[in-house]
């Protein structure tokens, strides 16, 4: 242990001399950042939807949609609401852009909701705010898709078809339940888009981890350059354990690569006020991204013939892992085969961690994330290291 | 084998009753069919240096990288006072300074911390690796230059840093493979002096050169290898005479020539006295010792001599003679 500590401090000082390796742990990737996050501005970071409410009822279920749908994720900060007196104000309001879209509660809508006759919510778009007036439909929607399922239960209750007069303690009891369970299906759903990162800590993270597959291979693809220059052979010759040089060298690998991001989450932190969230989950995924970075550029030095054959690799596995895992976009907003294979990269599984930190999670939450890095690192350093230590035996 | 017998792989070197610094018996190594290394065994006693000599391509450095355990021989075994060299070989291998033929040090590195990092892994630290490494820098003379990283240092220079490396532990032998290719003279100069001083402190030295000059001048004995194969093995001077290889004395001179070659056929030690248009040439067992009685009878025969040259022959020869091609082939 004590010759792959000494090997590992030798390389240790030798990147540090190297200024491209600072450059590329550090410089490039707080820039890049930075410039993606100027980029894209302060607008571009999740916002709440502002709506509009016309209320033209003023009955009992559109109160129920105010008060229990729409006030409650004001409250958690998804959307923001205000009370407009017409539909055609709420128009111009849209048109303009001052809203993303507005509810229209027609005069009628709570008798047409308790009766038979079909009840409407009309939402009014902004026609630039695509996103936010289908979220504003898919709330109506929901929110009529239980009024629905609530009108079926009591014309089910209230009509036995045999005559007898209707129980009307039963009914009371059924409209209570009713109202406890309208909640709409939206609300969950709205809410989980506060686990996507803020557009400055994803394109920090984003660049932490990608220009982390360049840092790492500094130390374990040395070993070609070892090689190469004939010191490896003089290494190998030292009475030193034969796994040590490997060791060392892995070990170098580990330490710039925990070293440049614990760098980058910082600066990231005070210069760009990024918050990350709990400080041990957020550990377990840097330790588990160095790992799986680490493993896969073991796995390139074990094929590659040259350091700068080993580095060509590195850099399209780089570039490919890093737009597959969502680093160039967001693929995971995407769905679908992109979103499945973006989980096959440790990028997407990082981004996916600090979501669940930035949503408020512990170390408990980013243990999926975690155990799917450490398993990329597994296979790949597994696989390098059987085919270095041939490399490195007599 | 031609030429002097080698010892048995199991024998003492001539002259020596101690335990050999290095007994390689049957050594082989082969690379799918071509087998670089092919029986090969030779011995090396303490402060003794030996010679590895052969053309590019012979065998040389897969013999010296199973020695020093870089490489694990396909048959055969390779012994350092008496200790096998084993897969791991930890402890054997201190015993062994290596200096590769490539000048394998960290140019980023300055040449002090080149050999702190070494003094390390051979288990020196503290206060005895700083004497030990000012030691070795007084030794290869690079004390002043020793803060300078070793990319600002000149090729010979490095050189001499390369050999410091394999000197940090006062190894029992040191391994030294072609330690001049590709340096000026100036410096090759240097780097063979302080080669000859190594013996002088008892260590032995294993040296693969294809520089039959430096070969005659460092090594108490020498092994001719070619094709992975020990084909001769002695001092310079007995491979030379084993090959029935002749001084040659070029005299330049005026007078009855033909007469005075006819006088020099009379004496003893001459095998042979050719004329030439501007004096003779003369072949004969021992140039040293037969010299002056040649230059007396071709004086008493009449003829004026104006130049004298001897040529010794040289293991470049013997290399010729025994496989019919030269080192440099």
């Amino acid at each position: 242990m004590r010759a792959a500590l000494r090997i590992a401090a030798k390389d240790l000082r030798q990147r540090v001399r190297d200024r491209s390796a600072f450059l590329l742990a550090v410089v490039l990737p707080l820039a890049m950042a930075f410039i993606y996050g100027s980029l894209f501005g302060p607008s571009a970071e999740p916002r709440a939807f502002e709506y509009g409410v016309v209320d033209l009822d003023r009955g009992p279920i559109a109160g129920a949609f105010v008060a229990d749908v729409l006030e409650p994720l004001a409250a958690d900060g998804v959307i923001r609401i205000r009370d407009v007196a017409t539909a055609d104000e709420a128009e111009r309001l849209a048109d303009r852009g001052s809203i993303d879209a507005a509810f229209v509660l027609p005069a009628g809508f709570s008798a047409a909701s308790l009766g038979a006759a079909p009840a409407r919510i009309q939402v009014l778009g902004d026609i630039d705010a695509p996103i936010g007036t289908e979220v504003a439909r898919s709330i109506a929607g929901a929110f009529l898709a239980e009024l629905t399922s609530v009108r079926v239960a009591v014309a089910a209750v209230a009509h036995h078809g045999d005559g007898r007069p209707v129980d009307r303690d039963r009914l009371a009891q059924l409209a209570e339940r009713a109202r406890n369970i309208a909640t709409p299906v939206v609300l969950q759903n709205v809410t989980a888009s506060t686990k996507v990162l803020g557009l400055k800590a994803y394109f920090a993270a984003g660049m932490a981890i990608f220009f982390l597959f360049f840092t790492v291979q500094f130390g374990v693809a040395s070993l070609l350059e070892e090689r190469s220059n004939g010191t490896l052979g003089r290494l190998l010759a030292a009475p030193i354990p034969a796994g040590a040089v490997l060791a060392g060298k892995l070990l170098a690998s580990l330490a710039l690569g925990v070293a440049s991001m614990a760098v980058l989450v910082t600066a990231a932190a005070a210069l760009m006020g990024i918050r990350w969230g709990d400080p041990v989950g957020l550990a377990l995924l840097v330790l588990s991204a160095v790992l799986a970075a680490t493993g896969v550029a073991a796995l390139v030095a074990s094929v590659a013939r040259t350091q700068e054959q080993a580095g060509s690799w590195n850099s399209v596995i780089a570039v490919t892992l890093a737009m597959l895992g969502g680093v160039m976009f967001q693929t995971s907003q995407l769905g679908g085969v992109v979103a499945a294979i973006g989980l096959a990269t440790p990028h997407a599984w990082f981004l996916r961690g600090l979501g669940e930190l930035a949503a408020g999670g512990g170390a408990r939450a980013v243990l999926p994330a975690v155990a799917a890095m450490l398993g990329f690192a597994v296979v790949a350093g597994g696989i390098a290291v059987v085919r270095l230590r041939k490399a490195v035996a007599p | 084998m031609v030429g002097v017998p080698a010892p048995q792989a199991t024998a003492t070197p001539p002259g020596v009753a101690t335990t050999p610094v290095l007994s390689c018996v049957g050594l082989r190594k082969a690379y799918g069919s071509l087998v670089a290394v092919d029986g090969l065994s030779f011995q090396i006693a303490p402060g003794e240096t030996y010679g590895l000599l052969g053309p590019n391509g012979a065998g040389k450095t897969t013999c010296i990288s199973m020695v020093a355990g870089i490489l694990w021989p396909d048959a055969g075994r390779v012994e350092i006072r008496g200790q096998p060299m084993g897969k791991g070989g930890v402890a054997v291998k201190r015993r062994i300074g290596y200096v590769p033929q490539e000048v394998a040090v960290y140019p980023d590195l300055t040449g002090r911390e080149n050999l702190r990092f070494f003094a390390g892994l051979y288990g020196l630290t503290g206060s005895p690796a700083s004497t030990r490494v000012a030691e070795v820098l007084d030794l290869i003379g690079l004390r002043e230059r020793a803060g300078d990283r070793v990319a600002k240092y000149s090729g010979g220079m490095r050189r001499r840093l390369n050999i410091g490396i394999g000197l940090l532990h006062r190894p029992d032998l040191l391994i030294l493979d072609e330690p001049t290719v590709g340096v000026d003279p100036q410096s090759r100069n240097a780097i063979l002096a302080s080669i000859e001083a190594l013996s002088v402190h008892g260590m032995a030295v294993l040296y693969t050169t294809h520089y039959m000059e430096e070969a005659q001048r460092l090594c108490d004995r020498v092994g001719i290898i070619d094709k992975g194969r020990l084909i001769a093995e002695g001092t310079p001077r007995e491979l030379t005479a084993s090959v029935g290889e002749r001084d040659r004395v070029r005299l330049t001179a005026t007078g009855d020539i033909d007469a005075g070659a006819r006088t020099l056929r009379t004496i003893a030690a001459v095998r042979q006295a050719t004329p030439r248009p501007d004096g003779i040439d003369v072949l004969v067992d021992d140039a040293r010792t037969a010299l002056q009685r040649i230059l007396d009878v071709a004086a008493g025969a009449g003829l004026r001599i104006r130049s004298v040259a001897v040529e010794e022959p040289d293991l470049e020869a013997v290399f010729l003679h025994l496989t019919g091609k030269s080192l440099r082939d």
